[in-house]
């Protein structure tokens, strides 16, 4: 591999020291240098920021990665229900899992300390790397190894120009190409590509604000749920979210005031071929008002991919159904219930289960009584449930039907205890039969049940959609993409643009003419140093055109390693003899 | 009831039509460059390709013109060897040419053909094929996203076919822009065809419309760059691999024994570039797609933002890019870690390999999470 050389391999002589640290990359200390509790902190230090122990964070924090991507994660979207799932599957496990944190690993105490310990690492490196790149800003190029054919990449040629002429052409030259160059003690020294550096440290520092963004966000974020059927609205509070997450620096106190209002919803679904009944668009048309002002609302839609963004937080839509609109009619004829109830989607065809309660249904022989319903929707009822029960066919609405179960008793809501509106507690009801079966109805929109027993009736009047909507609240989002921007523009610097340095020396020889030496050095892999070199040297030729009699001079037998290369040696091969142009032991590996 | 179609059955097809098409040519280019690989096993021992000497001999000649101006520059070997490359611009004509002689153990070696020109014909007719499989293939594609009218990477077969395409189509250019890499044909067929028939077979969706969470700009930006950074690490894989292996047949031809690893012959070995050259190879393809690969997953986040809420959820697709994102880092890092180059690196090179594959083929077929769409 040629010209890949790093400064840790390079046995440099101590002359050559000019040459070294083209990477401001730590270099590697040995053992504990210093005396007691002192040196050794030291040492430790110096072993956290070095760049070995940096590898093997990066690899312990993609191995520590991997647990949380196999087994549920409560942080997840549903992952509560996923988890206690596993848990319950899993019963001799879990507990040890819950114990390593299995089920939180990206917030788990070990993970953490992994991702923390490489982030201290990464400042003990970049804020000494910082300090000496303004060091090597602020200097000339460091100046010519007194050794040039000890260099990776070298040239020389004999010519009959003044030796300061030369040095002065070639440090014009390399001006020209845009090298930081500096003429002075009979060498050019030249260097170029600082971006390189800059690109490093911008992209090491950017990972500092991802984090800080992540953080920012864990601590001062917050989300709501809020369900609504078509028609309805809501102003955007404790009372009226359907449930809340805060952190720290957002409670329920710091919500964002406004008011929002679904007017309508619309969803496709994919209705023939291998993907039926895969849904096609989600579209909720809404109104809304910024602060507490509602007189004047906007018109607005929030599909999947566009949420809506109020105030500080954005509305985005995560869920749809059906909602049944049913009247129930007492005894006396008495309107007790009326209104659009939605039911949760139980499976991809939206095979939707819910519960009526009503509270206050009257009393039948002068008896205080409560009702409750619970049954099944189906946007796309099949022909007859033998066999399959209640399931729903396709998730749009061909061939609706709603399926009600009656019970009646003790409602238990007056307990004062909160209850889960979807699900009816049956302890204190009892089911209404008839011919000595529970009794039970299918009804299409516009039908009706009249109840046994003389309860009176329920009607199915027809359905609305409902959609379920996740209000959030996330500072920090514009601190993580610009930390993102940033690592992406310093990885192009870093990995692109090629560091190096390349020296000029013209000396006059004592049996006349001059001696020019060329010689460069690059720090990555892809440097095309080499070819780079040759040009500069081309160029150079104009001013300090190599002898004539240089061609007679050389020998092919002396190529050496490169014997099979008709390509003549470096010319210089022969007027240094004592030196081999270049060692071969300078880049031994390991 | 709301129905969503927009599906031109014959479009669909047609793209299917030509998907098989392109598998076919490519098995054929496959047995050419296999012909190629076993006409070109006779008489080639390590000789420099004709194409090479014939620049050589230019030089020599362009050397003797007087006046020319002509510079040869030494470069150190990591293998302690020397390599030379000779720069001469030939006086008043501005042209100037580039030679690199190299140390014996950096030789490249002459390609699959060897130096039979039978062989040479087979790797043509190889190439020939290869272009005409990519036809059918980037018409299969450009069909199938026509037939439902949306960029055509929706799941995981139109996926596939797109990946396998970046892939060939990669060779293809570097093959135009006359760079030395038909010794790469045979493996990326092979590729290819796997990935094809994995697609064809296990991952078959019909043509359809997408999914709402699908429906965004970012689907385009995202998912292209996800496939282009899938090709080229692919490619980056296989430079790898051969790198590892040549690297082996060095160390056992040093050693006295006469076959490649795992008793491959080493004819093989000896047509193929030198392991620096695939060493190299490997590692710049590598690097230039690692930052496109971290844009990929920060288009991810985003689009994760505006479709989900939240930009990073630990979401096992996306952690499984971040793994890989870490094992990439972990790679580069080795590489500017001194006593880590080589093959060290290289196995890391490998994993980080692996974690893309999973986060591809696992992720999606056998762990659920929020990127499933329709079929797989
Ligand atoms: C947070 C995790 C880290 C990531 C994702 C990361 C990523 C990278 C990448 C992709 C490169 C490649 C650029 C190149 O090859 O020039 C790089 C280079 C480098 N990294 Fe890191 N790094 C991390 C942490 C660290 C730490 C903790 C240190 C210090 C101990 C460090 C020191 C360096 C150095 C010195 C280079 C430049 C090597 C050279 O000169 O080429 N990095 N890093």
């Amino acid at each position: 591999m040629s010209n890949t050389t790093t400064e840790a391999e390079l046995p440099l002589a101590p002359d050559d020291a000019a040459a070294e640290r083209l990477s401001t990359a730590p270099v590697e200390s040995e053992g504990p240098t210093g005396i007691g509790m002192f040196g050794w902190a030291r040492w430790m230090w110096r072993q956290l920021t070095s760049m070995r122990v940096a590898l093997i964070l990066l690899f312990l924090l993609s191995l520590a990665a991997i647990p949380g991507s196999l087994i549920p994660q409560y942080q997840n979207g549903q992952g509560q229900l996923k988890v206690e799932a596993w848990k319950a599957q899993h019963t001799t496990v879990a507990p040890i899992y819950e114990k390593l944190q299995l089920f939180d690993v990206y917030s788990s105490v070990w993970f953490s300390a992994i991702y923390i310990l490489l982030f201290v690492s990464l400042a003990g490196c970049i804020v000494p790397r910082t300090w000496q790149f303004v060091g090597v800003l602020r200097a000339q190029p460091p100046a010519a190894p007194r050794n040039l054919t000890r260099m990776p990449v070298y040239a020389a040629w004999r010519t009959e120009a003044d030796a300061d002429a030369v040095n002065a052409a070639a440090h014009r030259l390399l001006r020209k190409r845009r090298f930081r160059a500096n003429l002075s003690g009979g060498a050019v020294a030249a260097e170029k590509g600082y971006l390189r550096e800059v690109g490093n440290l911008l992209f090491h520092m950017s990972l500092f604000a991802l984090l800080g963004g992540f953080a920012w966000a864990s601590l001062a974020s917050g989300t709501g749920g809020k369900l609504m059927v078509e028609g309805e609205g809501y102003s955007n509070t404790i009372t009226q979210l359907d449930d809340f997450n805060g952190t720290r620096f957002y409670g329920s106190d710091d919500l964002d005031p406004f008011f929002l209002k679904l007017d309508g919803f619309t969803a496709k679904f994919q209705d023939k071929g291998d993907q039926i009944g895969a849904a096609r668009q989600f579209t909720a048309n809404v109104e809304y008002a910024k602060g507490e002002d509602t007189s004047r609302l906007t018109k607005g839609t929030i599909e999947v991919n566009h949420p809506l963004e109020i105030g500080g937080s954005k509305v985005f839509l995560i869920g749809h159904g059906y909602a049944p609109v049913i009247t129930v009619t007492n005894a006396k004829g008495e309107v007790v219930y009326h209104g659009a109830t939605p039911f949760l989607p139980q499976d991809s065809n939206l095979t939707s289960t819910g519960v009526v309660k009503v509270s206050d249904y009257g009393d039948k022989d002068g008896a205080k009584t409560q009702m409750g319903f619970s049954g099944f929707f189906l946007p796309t009822a099949p022909l007859s449930f033998e066999g399959t029960g209640p399931v729903s066919l396709f998730p749009g609405d061909a061939a609706p039907e709603l399926v009600l179960n009656a019970f009646a008793g003790d409602l238990g809501t007056d307990s004062g205890l909160p209850q889960n509106i979807y699900q009816l507690n049956t302890r204190k009801l009892t089911q209404l039969t008839q011919d000595g079966q529970p009794a039970k109805a299918r009804l299409k929109p516009g039908q009706a049940w009249a109840l046994p027993d003389g309860y009176g009736s329920v009607t199915f009047d027809g359905y609305k959609q409902w959609a379920s909507f996740n209000v959030s609240h996330r500072p920090g989002n514009s601190i993580a993409l610009a930390g993102a921007v940033l690592a992406i523009l310093g990885l192009i610097g870093s990995l692109f643009v090629q560091r190096r340095r390349i020296w000029v020396r013209a000396v006059a020889l004592p049996g006349g003419g001059t001696q020019v030496e060329l010689a460069g050095l690059a720090r990555s892999e892809s440097a095309k140093i080499a070819e780079e070199l040759a040009e500069l040297a081309v160029d150079l030729q104009d001013d300090a055109p190599a002898s004539e009699d240089e061609d007679d001079a050389e020998d092919p037998a002396a190529d050496g390693p490169a014997a099979d290369d008709p390509a003549p040696e470096a010319a210089a091969a022969s007027d240094t003899p004592a030196e081999p142009a270049v060692p071969a032991d300078q880049n031994s590996k390991e | 009831m709301h129905l969503a179609s927009g599906v031109d059955p014959q479009l669909a097809d047609l793209s299917n039509k030509l998907i098989y098409s392109a598998m076919v040519v490519y098995t054929i280019a496959m047995f050419a460059h296999m012909f190629e690989w076993t006409f070109g096993s006779k008489g080639a021992v390590a000789v420099r390709s004709t194409a090479q000497s014939g620049s050589l001999a230019e030089t020599v000649a362009a050397a003797e013109t007087k006046g020319a101006k002509r510079v040869t520059v030494t470069v150190a070997g990591a293998g302690g060897g020397t390599t030379t490359l000779t720069r001469t611009a030939l006086a008043g004509e501005g042209a100037t040419v580039v030679t690199s002689g190299r140390g014996a153990d950096e030789v490249d070696g002459p390609g699959a053909a060897g130096n039979s020109q039978r062989a040479d014909l087979a790797g043509r007719i190889a190439v020939s094929l290869t272009v005409l499989g990519a036809l059918l293939h980037a018409g299969g594609i450009v069909t199938r996203g026509l037939s439902v009218s949306r960029w055509p990477w929706g799941n995981m077969y139109e996926f596939s076919c797109a990946f396998a395409f970046a892939m060939t189509a990669a060779y293809l250019v570097l093959l135009a822009s006359k760079k030395n890499v038909r010794w790469l044909g045979l493996p990326v067929v092979l590729a290819g065809l796997l990935t094809l028939g994995i697609a064809t077979t296990v991952l078959y969706t019909d043509s359809e419309q997408l999914v709402p969470a699908l429906h965004s700009p970012w689907l385009a930006i995202h998912v292209s760059t996800a496939i282009f950074c899938g090709g080229a690490f692919y490619a980056a894989f296989i430079a790898t691999l051969l790198y590892l292996g040549k690297d082996a047949f060095d160390k056992r031809i040093a050693a006295g024994l006469t076959t490649g690893p795992l008793g491959t012959p080493a004819s093989i070995w000896r047509r193929l570039p030198a392991a620096s050259t695939f060493d190299k190879l490997s590692y710049r393809i590598n690097a230039l797609v690692f930052p496109l690969w971290t844009f990929t997953i920060i288009a991810g986040a985003i689009w994760a933002e505006a479709a989900w809420g939240k930009y990073w959820e630990w979401d096992p697709k996306e952690t499984w890019s971040f793994i890989t994102w870490v094992a990439y880092a972990c790679y580069l890092h080795a590489r500017a870690t001194a006593g880590w180059k080589g093959r060290k690196a290289a196995y890391l090179a490998l994993a980080a390999f692996a974690c893309w594959l999973f986060n591809y083929y696992g992720v999606n077929i056998f762990v659920t999470g929020k990127h499933s769409y329709a079929g797989i």
